[in-house]
């Protein structure tokens, strides 16, 4: 099933879903070498987003997180792609400087961790499995 | 968002930097619903700081290949580019932030670093600009009527290089429009008065526009202090104080909800002060010469480590009155300051005349606080 999006960062990406219902912070919620969550606080504590598709409501928190994602995406601890309900200024300006594709605009109630799923944010939409 | 034809072609330029510069403006305008992009007159970059954005920052700027297109200014970095050895900094860190401040300059930003661009570039009312420092952000809409929202170091550059801005928020008149008027009944006799008020109320009054109304006659410059507090305790952007600022009068405000501020809160900071620091924001020709006086009043050396604060420009403008000041042992350092220098850190409590700096110090480099106005904090000097 195609789910049109609205593209921020262009790019394409398939992988694996990650997903968290609250709002995220670069700064302070991950470990940039790692990937691995430590926020306690986060319903994804303990869990890498590295390597996957990162899917959460918003960005919250300092403009260094822009800074974080880069450090990551040359650590190669980012995440393929990231999908948000309505992203914010700080993850938008971090994806596109770390060329990591992004979109907005998804409805993240269809979207569960583990899923496999496509990221085209060149074109603008994500795509999740038919059986669903 | 509409964009021209010759914008449509940025976004599709050979050139990375210009690209991703557009990229960055569109998505901003996007997030923000903005309507096109327009013409601003400067920028302003903030985050600079090697202490904040790192090995990944610094090799970003580097990377950078493009020219500004306007006039672009750069916050203060973690030192003074000459006595960063004075101020206890390392050469490693030196030689990052030099790279960075480098890397801007390449890209043709003005030398000065400085948190008070205001000082430098003449604008009017109504003009456009994309600052990100926040104390720059409020003095430049509130005091100056020029309109500016709050960017990201990072959206300034972008915009320093396109040479425009998204037209959402601040830029658009009907968002300049007050939210709450602030009935200031205490009387208010210094900058170091309003300092305390914005320390008090600042949180309150997080992301509205308060009307201030003064019921003394207070000095216009005193506002830049009230302005950069508001801004450290509650993200304030902009402000109006009647009869003082330049909007005050375009607006209907008989609806609002009223604060009544009866007394300034006294707010009890005690330790004992091994580090006076004043310039934050950055000191004025006029600020400088007026600690200048208070010492040659004193006319001998002070007992304590007494750092100000200004930037490199005003220095060079006013260097028989620092050389005055420094006879009397105090440094007077440059594109820094005490907030964004780690060398903060190396003191237990620092006396300061600032809201601003009385509201990171703390949080930032883990310091205890004293407040006092310039006159305090020279008299503190002495003890």
């Amino acid at each position: 099933m195609r789910i049109p999006c609205r593209t921020i960062s262009k790019g394409y990406a398939e992988g694996e879903l990650i997903v968290s219902r609250k709002n995220f912070s670069f700064l302070g919620d991950v470990d940039p070498e790692s990937g691995l969550v430590k926020a306690k606080d986060s319903d994804i504590y303990g869990k890498n987003i590295s390597g996957k598709i990162f899917a959460f409501p918003t960005g919250r928190g300092s403009t260094v997180g822009t800074y974080v994602l880069l450090r990551m995406k040359k650590a190669g601890s980012a995440p393929l792609a990231i999908i948000n309900e309505k992203t914010e200024a700080i993850i938008a300006v971090g994806a596109i400087i770390s060329d990591i594709p992004l979109v907005d605009g998804a409805d993240l109630s269809k979207l569960k961790t583990g899923m496999k799923v496509v990221v085209n944010a060149t074109e603008g939409y994500i795509e999740i499995p038919d059986w669903l | 968002m509409y964009l021209s034809k010759e914008e449509e072609k940025l976004l599709e330029s050979d050139n990375e930097t210009i690209r991703k510069a557009m990229e960055i403006l569109v998505a901003i305008g996007k997030i923000f619903d903005a309507d096109r992009l327009i013409p601003v007159k400067s920028v302003q970059i903030s985050g600079i700081s090697y202490k904040n954005i790192g090995d990944a920052g610094l090799e970003w700027f580097e990377s950078l290949n493009a020219k500004f297109v306007i006039k672009a200014m750069i916050n203060p970095a973690g030192m003074d580019v000459i006595r960063w050895k004075e101020m206890g900094i390392d050469e490693g860190f030196y030689r990052k932030q030099m790279r960075i401040i480098n890397a801007l300059i390449r890209l043709g930003a003005d030398k000065t670093l400085t948190c008070t661009p205001y000082y430098f570039d003449s604008l009017k009312k109504g003009d456009h600009v994309a600052w990100a420092e926040s104390n720059a952000i409020v003095y430049a809409n509130s005091i100056l009527g020029v309109r500016t929202n709050r960017e990201s170091g990072i959206s300034a550059l972008a915009s320093g290089i396109i040479g425009k801005t998204p037209n959402y928020g601040l830029h658009v008149k009907k968002n300049r429009s007050p939210t709450v008027i602030v009935d200031v009944k205490a009387e208010i006799n210094s900058s170091a008065d309003l300092a305390m008020l914005g320390y008090s109320v600042g949180e309150k009054l997080s992301n509205s526009i308060p009307y201030f109304i003064f019921r003394n006659s207070i000095e216009r410059e005193w506002l830049k202090d009230l302005g950069a507090v508001l801004a450290a305790k509650g993200n304030t952007a902009l402000f109006h104080a009647e009869g003082l600022t330049p909007e005050y009068g375009d607006f209907e405000i008989d609806s609002l909800e009223r604060e009544v501020i009866d007394e300034l809160e006294e707010i009890e900071f005690d330790c004992e002060p091994d580090l006076i620091a004043i310039g934050c924001p950055h000191l004025s020709s006029s600020e400088l010469r007026q600690i200048a006086d208070l010492l040659f009043r004193n006319d001998k050396k002070v007992r304590k480590d007494v750092w100000l604060f200004t930037s490199r420009r005003v220095l060079e403008e006013n260097e028989d009155v620092a050389r005055k000041i420094e006879s009397y042992g105090v440094k007077v350092f440059a594109d820094t300051c005490m907030v964004v220098s780690p060398a903060t850190e190396n003191y237990e409590c620092v006396m300061v005349n600032s809201g601003k700096a009385l509201t990171y110090l703390p949080k930032h480099a883990g310091v205890m606080v004293k407040f006092g106005d310039i006159k305090e904090c020279i008299k503190e000097a002495y003890r």
